[in-house]
């Protein structure tokens, strides 16, 4: 009988972050060439298949998330150094930008107030509690400056986190169909209108469309990674002073 | 050795980043102003160096993957997903829509007011 041994097996495993780490690339290969498969298919997005393959596995498992995370850490932590690199991407752009620096600015300034202040109002009428309102009023930001905004503003971050990545999973699905309805055409517009509201996960799937889409979203992810660390903080007390819960 | 450089590289400007952020108690978080830093210093430099290129290019390509684990992370939420998932879903899909078409929408129009008409295919003539 080698029970026991297995059992000593998994006892290592899964108090090592070794697990959660190689479960993390190993799903995420797996999904990814099951969206090559499907030839990009927006709807066999790599995150949303991933995501599900490791919640039912840690599920069967009865490995909690925190054991998990253990590993997963590694990869959560290079958000970070991947916001720093944006700058890259946003310097590539710089002469293309500067020819539309008032547009962009226009559409960054409302699309960021109308991301926070639609998700924030209609969580409200719908009868969302106060930190369900906080945690979603970030969630079009990339995950390590909407999860900072959220604990800044009174949200929970980790549910911050989880709201993120579901909007950028809904804006990378919905993207190119909603494009199409409202005639815009140009990759520049599509672009800031996914960078914007959709972040990393709508710019990989915009990169996917072109590379010109892909840069622009890039680069409006960028930017708004920093106008939403600016402004949602201040929309939020304006919105408490006209109102008040 | 070019992409440890460049992986160096971003990590100090996250740290110094994040310093700044604490130590002048800005309300921005640090990776921001460690991109606003690089960004600048790569405006000074005039040319992103093949090393930093190299990284960002390494960590960009895959960015999705780096979502994941934050994606897990609604299995710790269920409960209070399931407590209030009408105003979650609702909001949050609604207001994904509604950013995505109003953003593009003014962006196409502002573009159309404030962009000189340049000739298609031909970009950059400052």
């Amino acid at each position: 009988m080698n029970e026991p041994g297995l059992q000593d097996i998994w006892v290592y495993l899964s108090a090592s972050p070794l697990l959660g780490l190689t479960i993390t690339l190993v799903a995420y290969g797996l999904a990814y060439r099951l969206y090559l498969k499907t030839n990009s298919s927006p709807l066999a997005n790599p995150v949303v298949t991933s995501v599900a393959m490791l919640i039912l596995l840690l599920l069967a498992t009865g490995t909690s998330y925190s054991d998990y995370f253990e590993g997963g850490q590694f990869v959560h932590f290079l958000l970070g150094p991947a916001t720093v690199a944006l700058a890259v991407p946003l310097y590539q752009q710089f002469s293309r930008l500067r020819q539309l620096w008032l547009p962009v600015t226009i559409s960054l300034f409302c699309g960021v107030v109308i991301a926070a202040g639609s998700s924030i109002g209609l969580a409200r009428i719908l009868g969302g509690s106060t930190e369900i309102q906080m945690s979603l009023a970030p969630k079009s930001a990339t995950a390590p400056v909407a999860m900072g905004i959220s604990e800044k503003i009174g949200g929970l971050p980790s549910l911050t986190a989880v709201l993120v990545v579901i909007t950028g999973i809904t804006g990378a699905v919905l993207g190119t169909k909603l494009f199409e309805w409202i005639r815009v055409r140009d990759d520049t517009a599509k672009g800031i209108a996914m960078g914007v509201a959709a972040h990393g996960i709508g710019t990989a799937r915009a990169f996917q469309v072109s590379s010109q889409m892909g840069a622009f979203s890039g680069l409006a992810m960028a930017l708004s990674a920093f106008a939403t660390a600016l402004l949602v903080p201040w929309l939020v007390d304006l919105l408490e002073a006209w109102l008040p819960v | 050795m070019q992409f440890l450089n460049g992986i160096t590289l971003l990590l100090v400007y996250q740290l110094v980043g994040e310093i700044t952020v604490r130590l002048l108690g800005l309300p921005i978080p640090g990776p921001v102003l460690g991109m606003v830093m690089l960004f600048v210093t790569l405006m000074i430099r005039g040319k992103a160096p093949e090393s930093v290129d190299q990284a960002s290019t390494a960590l960009l390509s895959h960015l999705s993957l780096l979502f994941v684990p934050a994606g897990v992370g609604m299995m710790a939420h269920f409960g209070r997903i399931a407590d209030e998932w009408v105003p979650i879903t609702l909001a949050l899909l609604l207001s994904t829509v509604i950013t995505m078409v109003a953003t593009a929408l003014i962006m196409q129009v502002t573009t159309r007011w404030f962009a000189k008409p340049l000739p298609e295919k031909e970009g950059g003539n400052e």
